[in-house]
């Protein structure tokens, strides 16, 4: 039991990250109807600012604890990841919202495997997996028999702060009203005055500040490399399609479910190859019975 | 004028075949340009391919990778293990025609989730079967599973590679050109209506996906007889990518396009190599230029360099001298 | 309709083949050598690309390699195949195309073997430094040896081999368990054999999980490693990954040993993996610490010139040029098959990685050693003889 248990926080640990980055895609979906495939590559380059934040103030003479700079490397990471999201925006999607979708998804094709070349590339940055100064105590509190590392435990909660938060933005705030707004009827809503390319780039900034956080927990965890982002977006993508694109709660559903999928899928057959087939597997099922997602509301096409 | 622009296509596509088997025996050419030709021709087709699906349909499909994986491994599969080794430069195109035809079936099988999902959906359902094929085949200790499969001849030469692409083309023509292709144009311009009018969406999403993956299967083959060594990971996103660049960037819905495409986009990756090696620039810099060109050329021209329109030889004769191709969609 | 794009193509089809053939200069050695410059290894690719300038560097500061009485400036010609099978052909095609004498690399094996059928049909000899799958010096369908591919490492069924034999031998495992990446020919390889071996000396795994390239979370199978009750690890994989693996697997409460092969010998393993690797052992070609003298030698100036010690990959990069420089002067003149030739009759020849002959076939006889991590540094722990 207590295997399974553990099991369990371990997927909830994997499936936070998935969920915080699934968050950015369905909010620029919901707003542009558009899959922002640059997103995976956008929180590849939140974890390498959070490491030369991080690298930078523990070798500074300040002698900082180690929390202090926790939360300056999570506010900085956001801050700038946001920053360039807003860039991307404005220079390569902003130009093309007349023309055809699938160029704009080329288009953000195209933005993720520059930045993933340019990470390369560039020497300072290069190819080789970095990993981020201890910043979170590598101790282990064992309760009932499973084990809850510090990582694990500051992952969830962080995360979870993170989520609940984004939720009050969206349906408490004038920006979240605006924004769901815009994703219900794009043709009206600028004619009542709401200023559309503001809220657009707020949405990015908002979105990709939620993927820093992802992007600054994941670093502390594993290694970062430019490759990141690749399968980590796409499994954050279909966890964002899994529970509904375009719904906020059904991308934090969907990154958990995914979480699971991977954690739990070597457990019960034999490796992890498999992990991929059952979770696609899964996932076509799913969409036969529910074509618009768990969360997601049955779309009316417009005739 | 007309006329002897009617003949002379037939003429030409000749004298290409013959350009293709004479040019290896010639030492003109070095084997490593013929290489990077025959690269060519195989990424026109799986541009072609994925054109159709993609371009004229309008749908989203990520996964012809997978299409081309199968076709691979069937091909090498035919040659390496049931073909008599002595015979096989003989029924090589056998070998393709059966890689392609198993990569129809599996094309046949992902017709039917796309009857219910579309656009961005229909991308994650592609994907699944591309990780899925990939998977199987890293799950195969028969097939070599993450090793690859090699042992396969050098059998494809310029020459197969060119009958190919014109195959191909010639296919993907006919269907693009024919009361189905008129379907398709209307699925992608908008299905439900394409329905209401009396089109059968499912029928025609079924033969586009089957010959758009029977193509793919063909690239398929010739690549692995090609490199004469296949492993899955060959056949990744990253490849699917690769095909996602050249279709846009010649032009989506448009045959013309996509044999521009596949050859600019090869000839550029390949001659970016000497060029950035005599400025002195790393060779890393060479997939940031790729992507960089593509963003440039989105922004001038979204639809790709000839999107929607035709080479003048492609098109029926119907339809040339004035009469414009169908229209631009929404 | 639009001619500009025409006018690009033809010109950079007129570009590309004008640079490949302006190759012909005065006399000259051209070493071709193909390296992973981009991909998944581009550290191992630059250690390569490193050692390869450094080798014909050191050879030209003596005036250029003596041949028959004349002394021949070297020169390399560098392709990046993109850690890719179909880029590895291609750029193997490019360099037989320019005329190269011989061909150094690629390094890993699904690089090398696409890599090796162009040499071979193109009757140029190939040297891998690195790749140690048993397919590549073979022909795939007779199974019978290559004549043009050879390589400067041990192969995979014999590194097996000698894990296991340190597993039963040194660390006493009783149940041993291994933790391998399925999509990788290499670490599937190395822990297959290892399992057969171990069940020859009548110790069963305790555990034989596997992941997949790029995984960075280990901690469903290393639960279930755990859950088994391993008393040792088994990590035949990549310098990315194992620093991961480690820490996962003590934060886990592992305190077995863990036991590596090449994939570790890269020094950025040490960087990422921190105290935790502190103490574990893996096999490997060649450990700078019992160097020879010309061993040391090599060391020191290669530390000179590049600012860190030479790794594995560097070490045998460098051993796969002397031994091409020894086949060149033994052969006496610049002729591909006559370089083959004296290539495959070497027997005796001492280099960095230890000595070496081919028998035969491309596969040298030589030993491994392996490697203790002590206070963060790499150090020699015993030789395994084949």
């Amino acid at each position: 039991m207590r295997f399974y248990l553990q099991q369990a926080l371990n997927a909830l640990q994997v499936g936070s990250v998935y969920a915080l980055i699934a968050l950015g895609y369905t909010m620029v979906y919901g707003i542009l109807t558009m899959i922002n495939f640059a997103h995976g590559d956008v929180f590849m380059v939140s974890g390498y600012v959070a490491f030369f934040v991080s690298t930078a103030l523990i070798g500074s003479q300040l002698h900082l604890a180690p929390a202090v700079v926790f939360a300056a490397t999570l506010l900085a990471s956001m801050f700038a990841t946001a920053l360039l999201a807003v860039g991307i925006e404005r220079v390569a999607y902003r130009p093309l919202r007349r023309a055809p979708r699938m160029s704009l998804v080329i288009t953000a094709l195209a933005v993720g495997l520059l930045l993933e070349n340019l990470a390369i590339a560039f020497k300072p940055v290069g190819p080789s997996p970095r990993m981020l100064p201890q910043l979170i105590p590598s101790t282990t509190i064992v309760w009932g028999g499973v084990a809850f590392s510090a990582v694990q435990i500051v992952t969830i909660l962080v995360s979870a702060t993170a989520m609940v938060g984004l939720d009050l933005l969206v349906r408490h705030t004038r920006i979240g009203i605006a924004m769901r707004a815009i994703s219900w009827d794009s043709a009206l809503v600028p004619l009542m005055g709401v200023p559309v390319d503001r809220i657009v780039s707020m949405t990015f900034a908002i979105g990709a500040a939620v993927a820093a956080v992802g992007g600054t927990l994941y670093g502390m965890t594993y290694t970062i490399d430019p490759y990141m982002g690749i399968r980590i977006g796409w499994w954050a993508f279909i966890s964002a399609v899994v529970g509904g694109i375009g719904n906020v709660r059904g991308a934090m559903l969907g990154g958990f479910l995914l979480g699971a999928v991977e954690i739990f899928t070597p457990v019960f057959l034999r490796s992890s190859t498999y992990r991929d087939m059952v979770a696609f597997s899964l996932l076509l099922v799913l969409l036969v019975f529910r074509p618009t997602g768990i969360l997601g509301s049955p779309a009316a096409q417009k005739v | 004028m007309l006329r002897s622009r009617l003949l002379s296509l037939p003429v030409l596509l000749v004298l290409g075949l013959v350009v293709a088997l004479v040019l290896p025996q010639t030492g003109w050419v070095s084997p490593y340009l013929q290489l990077v030709i025959s690269y060519v021709g195989i990424n026109m087709i799986l541009a072609v391919s994925l054109n159709l699906v993609n371009g004229y349909m309008g749908e989203f499909s990520v996964g012809h990778a997978g299409f081309m994986a199968v076709g691979a491994y069937t091909a090498s599969i035919l040659t390496v293990w049931v073909f008599p080794r002595e015979a096989s430069p003989a029924l090589f195109p056998l070998a393709l025609l059966a890689g392609g035809a198993v990569a129809a079936v599996a094309g046949l099988g992902l017709a039917f989730p796309s009857f219910k999902t579309r656009g961005d959906y229909l991308a994650i359902v592609t994907l699944a079967f591309l990780m899925i094929v990939k998977s199987v085949l890293e799950n195969l200790p028969a097939l070599g599973g993450p090793r690859g499969f090699m042992g396969m001849d050098r059998l494809t030469s310029l020459g197969w590679v060119f009958a190919s692409v014109v195959f191909s083309v010639w296919l993907a023509r006919n269907l693009v050109y024919s009361r189905w292709g008129r379907g398709v144009l209307s699925i992608r311009e908008d299905e439900t209506a394409a329905g209401l009018v009396g089109a059968d969406t499912r029928r025609v999403k079924v033969v586009t996906f089957t010959v758009s993956a029977f193509l793919a299967g063909i690239a398929g083959g010739l690549f692995a007889h090609e490199i004469q060594f296949i492993n899955p990971r060959a056949f990744t996103l990253l490849k699917s990518t690769d095909m996602l660049v050249m279709v846009y960037l010649g032009g989506i819905g448009s045959l013309g396009g996509s044999l521009l495409g596949a050859t600019v986009y090869t000839l550029v990756l390949e001659g970016l190599r000497p060029a950035l090696q005599s400025v002195g620039i790393a060779q890393e810099w060479r997939l940031v230029f790729a992507p960089l060109l593509l963003i440039l050329l989105m922004f001038t021209k979204p639809r790709g360099i000839l999107g929607f329109r035709e080479l003048s030889f492609l098109r029926p004769r119907g339809e040339r001298d004035g009469a414009k191709k169908g229209g631009e969609p929404r | 309709m639009n001619r500009s794009p025409f006018l690009f193509l033809a010109g950079v089809i007129l570009g590309s083949a004008a640079l490949v053939s302006c190759n012909k200069g005065p006399e000259k050695i051209v070493i071709g050598v193909s390296a992973e410059l981009t991909g998944s290894i581009p550290v191992a690719g630059q250690s390569c690309k490193n050692a390869a300038e450094f080798a014909v560097a050191t050879v030209n500061a003596a005036g250029g390699l003596e041949v028959a009485g004349k002394k021949y400036p070297v020169e390399i010609l560098l392709e990046d195949n993109e850690d890719k099978a179909e880029s590895a052909a291609a750029a193997a095609q490019k360099l037989v195309s320019a005329g190269v004498l011989a061909m150094i690399g690629p390094n890993a094996s699904r690089n090398a073997i696409p890599a090796a059928e162009v040499a071979e049909t193109a009757k140029v000899p190939m040297i891998s430094p690195w790749s140690t799958a048993a397919k590549l010096t073979l022909d795939a369908r007779t199974n019978k040896p290559k004549k043009y591919v050879f390589r400067a490492c041990f192969i995979d069924d014999f590194q097996g081999v000698v894990a296991a034999g340190f597993a039963e031998s040194h660390l006493k495992s009783k149940k041993p368990a291994v933790l391998y990446d399925v999509a990788s020919e290499y670490n599937k390889g190395i822990a297959e054999v290892y399992g057969k071996s171990l069940k020859k000396r009548g110790i069963e795994l305790a555990a034989f999980e596997s992941y997949t390239t790029g995984d960075k979370d280990f901690s469903a199978l290393l639960t279930k490693i755990q859950q088994a009750g391993a008393d040792s690890l088994f990590l035949p994989n990549y310098y990315s990954e194992v620093p991961l693996q480690v820490k996962q697997a003590r934060k886990l409460g592992f305190t077995g040993p863990i036991l590596g092969s090449d994939g570790w010998g890269s020094p950025e393993l040490l960087t990422l993996c921190g105290g935790d690797c502190e103490g574990q052992f893996f096999t490997t070609h060649y450990a700078p610490d019992i160097a020879t003298p010309k061993a040391k030698d090599f060391i020191q100036k290669f530390q000179g010139a590049y600012g860190k010690v030479p790794d594995d990959l560097a070490a045998l990069t460098w051993d796969s040029f002397s031994l091409l420089f020894q086949a060149i002067q033994n052969a006496g003149k610049l002729d591909r098959q006559a370089v083959r030739d004296a290539l495959a009759k070497i027997s005796n020849f001492e280099g960095v990685t230890g000595t070496m002959e081919f028998n035969g076939t491309g596969d040298p006889v030589k030993s491994a050693v392996v490697i203790q991590i002590k206070d963060g540094k790499y150090t020699y722990f015993q030789t395994a003889k084949p």
